[in-house]
């Protein structure tokens, strides 16, 4: 297919379809671009969305981009949702039954909460929290209430009781696993986490499930019960237990008839290879609800599902559908950050919640007990393998290259003040984990200094 | 909130209500005596003359007494300017120093009383308000709620306040005769300061001090945790209760020229005009010092800590306008439009003022070493304009008087000739950068919105740019709220500062040039 004017259609306006038409625009003058949302007209940073519900921002301060701009770039913005698809004759019917067509489609239409099928998921009061709408929602269902109860011990849950105390709205916090988000965090740091919880009046309930939701008699949740056979009091249940491909619209309708290439191939997300193209041509899917046939990498996911992937999606779809040789997707060092209620947190490279024989760790954590430092590295090699950091900002371009280029653990160790991103004038504290690891090893390494005039102009060199 | 925050506020509104309503009471009643004393000797009799129908008469308002004054002083200049009798025209304003000498009411037999009901028990209730606040909660980011409060997100109290400061200030440039029961208020401490009584600048001087200590213990609490933050609000503080305040005065009261060390040409836009200048060089030595000092604050202060440091070691750091953006405006950063529309009148609105405030200063040179040969008295006439249209009406009405309407920093981001200055040092010689960290950016907008400058700072976040802008005062809030750690104020090697078309770390497949 020739490449000019092409008609190229990008069905979500998240950062991985946002991120594809922008880059794809940059490198081609002449293709037609447009997004189809049927969640808002503009594009809005998804993780803002708890900033909204909590007055530190209003919805126009999460567009990263003014209106005039897609515009200025042609980019056409329809907002609409799409009903179904029609791959052979490669139109979009939308849920008005009007249509569209397009020569390159790009899947790239996010998650929606996961339900596990509780009795009761399904009452007013109840609801995840992902999309715009369910913002709007949550700012309903939770006016006027007594209390809260959120299900599910990670990012978005500890997030939606963070919205809810801003409101001063008692949160009780139902977490499965023994402490919070242990598939992720090795046990100090969830340990960390789980007391800070707990310091802002969160009444957390760990290895504790849902067993179900009960409503009134006017359909609206009034409590809840957990497998221990508790019943908590609440008017509102926030579902926060993962999301999955948001793709429901795209299977309901095969059409088999027309043989097997026109029917998309999907398992939890829509299978793609490493170049984002699924199994029917000139149609590929980015960000969350992709899924790989084979994971990127060996500590990567088949489904990536947060922001950095996404836009890293968009990124390499748009170099591939505007050159002539594409190349695969290929991530590098993992990164990823979060913020639990006060506490920041930044990891890069691996490290996984348990770990083997191979490697070893170094775990470092301030008296207040909100500040701590991980280090992974290789029991043989002593290379550095990756680092958590909570209430420790870490400079990402040098971890990106220490990992990636293998340096020594101690290299990095002493060079410590070098690699803090924290802000000037904060209490460094490179020398007591420094100390830490000399105490444990019986060694006696030295914090790589500066001179005063350094410091006083605030030279790296 | 707490009950005993509630009664604070309460308190508070009673303090400023108070202030409010206090030019409104009292007696004005003139004496030959008094004009005598407060005009020049050369008008002296003739302000007798014309003012003798006042004499003896007791006014119950100072709106009556005014309007008396003012027609019988403006009757007399009219007929002269009429008869083109210009040099017999008497123009000095006298209308404050009379009515401020007339008043005869309960104000100025108990400063101190009223000075205690009003401001002073306004700052209890303040601080009242302001020492519980984050009680028991941990240190962290303090937003919440700040779009829902009407305050804080231009609501009716925010258009009230705002109409308030735009008031205060139109009264205080133009009308200072209406609120000498304000000043009288404070005429003890004055005098105790510099042996002389106090002027509306001293009333103002006075309260504007109080707010930046004040609403400073509140950046404290706030910002609790946050080192940069408290030390550049401690310096803030000390810069204006040192340097501004109580530093001046003392150098009145050793007959030297009120001066600020610390304000630096061209914000101190009257620094090379003749009376100044004529004051420094008549003070002896510490005079000479204050010339030199000033001169070399503007020609190497300027560029050289900049260079270091960037702007931020004046705007945020030592600068009284900036002190007060910084304590008393905090509440209403997030109120700066960050619009390219706003960002492109800010260049042409600044720049513009910078390039008016140096050709009237060079004007001002020329004709002041030429002996006034070449524009004789025609720079006056430039300064007045300046004076009006830039020093009062720009920095002070607009500057502050629009701070619950468009943020903090209206002044200093549209207006401020030094701040101009500093800028072009800070964007094209400099080691200060806003560091973004590699590509951990998620695009959540806190930073743009509380930047009080109204710098998109996301824009240059999310595609892995450092932040090179001549505007920005280095406050560091957007490096505090941001929640995933991206944003550092530092300084650092030049080499690499400014990163045009960066690549955005961790994707290995291409490249990406943002």
């Amino acid at each position: 297919m020739s490449k000019a004017n092409r008609n190229i259609v990008i069905i979500g306006n998240g950062i991985s379809g946002v991120t594809c038409a922008r880059h794809i625009r940059k490198k081609d003058e002449s293709a037609q671009i447009t997004i189809i949302s049927g969640e808002t007209d503009h594009f809005f940073s998804r993780t803002a969305l708890m900033y909204i519900y909590m007055g530190h921002m209003k919805y126009e301060h999460t567009k990263p981009y003014e209106d005039w701009f897609w515009e200025k770039n042609r980019i056409n913005l329809k907002r609409a949702w799409v009903e179904k698809i029609d791959f052979e004759e490669k139109a979009l019917i939308f849920s008005n039954k009007e249509s569209m067509t397009y020569d390159v489609l790009v899947l790239a239409t996010g998650s929606k909460p996961n339900k596990f099928g509780w009795p009761g998921q399904d009452l007013k009061g109840v609801q995840g929290m992902y999309s715009y709408q369910d913002l709007e929602l949550m700012e309903s269902n939770t006016k006027d209430i007594s209390r809260a109860v959120i299900v599910g011990g990670g990012l978005i849950g500890i997030e939606m009781a963070e919205m809810l105390n801003s409101r001063k709205i008692p949160v009780t916090f139902l977490v499965r696993e023994k402490n919070f988000w242990d598939n992720i965090l090795p046990l100090e740091e969830s340990k960390m986490i789980n007391r800070h919880i707990l310091e802002h009046h969160i009444d957390l309930r760990l290895e504790t499930e849902l067993g179900e939701i009960i409503g009134d008699a006017s359909g609206k949740v009034k409590a809840i019960t957990t497998k221990k056979g508790e019943k908590i009091d609440c008017q509102f249940v926030g579902l926060t237990v993962g999301v999955s491909p948001n793709i429901e619209f795209l299977r309901t309708k095969p059409l088999e008839s027309s043989g097997n290439n026109k029917t998309l191939q999907t398992k939890r997300g829509i299978i793609v290879d490493r170049f984002f193209k699924t199994n029917i041509p000139d149609v590929y899917a980015i960000g969350d609800c992709a899924e790989f046939q084979e994971a990127p990498a060996a500590d990567r996911k088949n489904i990536e599902q947060v922001w950095y992937t996404g836009r890293m999606h968009g990124e390499t779809l748009a170099f591939n559908l505007t050159s002539d040789n594409p190349v695969p997707y290929q991530p590098g060092v993992w990164f990823n950050s979060a913020k639990f209620l006060d506490i920041e947190y930044q990891t890069y490279g691996f490290v996984p919640p348990v770990w083997s024989e191979e490697y070893e760790s170094l775990y470092w954590e301030d008296d207040g007990g909100k500040i701590a430092i991980r280090f992974l590295y290789g029991k043989s090699d002593m290379k550095i393998k990756g680092v958590n950091a909570f209430g420790w900002r870490l400079r990402h371009d040098y971890f990106d290259k220490a990992i990636s280029d293998g340096w020594m653990f101690e290299k990095v160790l002493t060079h410590l003040n070098k690699s803090s991103f924290n802000p000037e004038f904060f209490k460094s504290h490179h020398k007591a984990v420094l100390d830490h690891y000399n105490k444990q090893k019986g060694k006696s390494l030295k914090v790589h200094k500066m001179s005063f005039i350094q410091k006083l102009i605030g030279s790296k060199a | 909130m707490k009950t005993i925050q509630k009664i604070g506020l309460l308190i508070f509104a009673f303090g400023l209500l108070l202030f409010t309503l206090l030019p409104f009471f009292g007696t004005y009643q003139l004496e030959k005596g008094t004009v005598e004393a407060n005009v020049k000797e050369i008008h002296s009799e003739k302000m007798v003359e014309v003012l003798s129908p006042m004499f003896g008469k007791t006014y119950s308002s100072n709106f009556a007494f005014i309007s008396d004054f003012k027609s019988y002083f403006n009757a007399y200049n009219d007929c002269l300017k009429a008869n083109q009798e210009w040099d017999k025209v008497i123009w000095d304003n006298y209308a404050f120093a009379l009515t401020k000498a007339s008043s005869t009411g309960p104000v100025s037999e108990n400063p101190f009383l009223f000075l205690g009901i009003t401001v002073l028990i306004g700052v209890f209730g303040a601080l009242l308000y302001i020492l519980p606040l984050y009680r028991g909660q941990t240190e962290g980011i303090k937003n919440d709620g700040i779009f829902f409060s009407s305050m804080k997100s231009k609501g009716l109290l925010g258009m009230i306040t705002g109409s308030w400061l735009i008031l205060f200030y139109i009264v205080l440039y133009w009308f200072p005769e209406y609120i000498t029961n304000l000043v009288l208020m404070v005429d003890p401490i004055s005098v105790a300061l510099s042996g002389n009584p106090a002027s509306q600048w001293f009333l103002y001087g006075f309260i504007y001090t109080l707010a930046i200590i004040v609403m400073g213990i509140r950046m404290f609490r706030k910002y609790r945790g946050n080192a940069y933050q408290t030390i550049r609000t401690t310096s803030v503080m000390f810069f204006q209760l040192a340097f501004a305040f109580l530093l001046p005065e003392i150098l009145v009261l050793m007959n030297m020229p009120w001066h600020d060390f610390k304000n630096i040409w061209p914000l101190d836009y009257s620094f090379f005009y003749e009376y100044r200048i004529d004051g420094m060089i008549s003070s002896g030595a510490l005079g000479m010092f204050m010339l030199i000092w000033g001169i070399i604050l503007i020609v190497i202060g300027v560029p050289l800590f900049t260079y270091f440091y960037g702007k931020r070691w004046y705007c945020s750091w030592v600068c009284g306008c900036g002190g007060l953006a910084e304590t008393l405006g905090d509440p209403y950063r997030q109120l700066s439009d960050k619009t390219v529309k706003a960002w492109k009148i800010e260049r042409y609105l600044i720049h513009g003022v910078l390039g008016f405030a140096v050709i009237s200063t060079a004007l001002t040179i020329i004709n002041y070493f030429s002996g006034f040969a070449i524009l004789g008295q025609a720079t006056d006439q430039l300064h007045s304009i300046y004076g009006f249209a830039i020093g009062s009406a720009f920095a002070g009405v607009i500057g502050t008087g629009f701070y619950p309407l468009m943020g903090n920093r209206v002044w200093c981001r549209f207006g401020c000739p030094l701040a101009a200055y500093l800028g072009l040092v800070q964007r094209f010689k400099s080691r200060f950068r806003i560091t973004t960290n590699g590509g951990q950016c998620i695009s959540c907008g806190n930073c743009s919105t509380y930047c009080e400058m109204g710098i998109d700072v996301r824009w240059y976040a999310q595609r892995g740019q450092n932040i090179v802008r001549s505007s920005c005062v280095g406050c560091g809030v957007c490096s505090a709220v941001c929640p995933r750690g991206v944003l550092k104020l530092e300084n650092g090697d030049e080499e690499g500062r400014i990163n045009e078309m960066p690549i955005i770390i961790g994707n290995n497949s291409i490249t990406v040039k943002a």
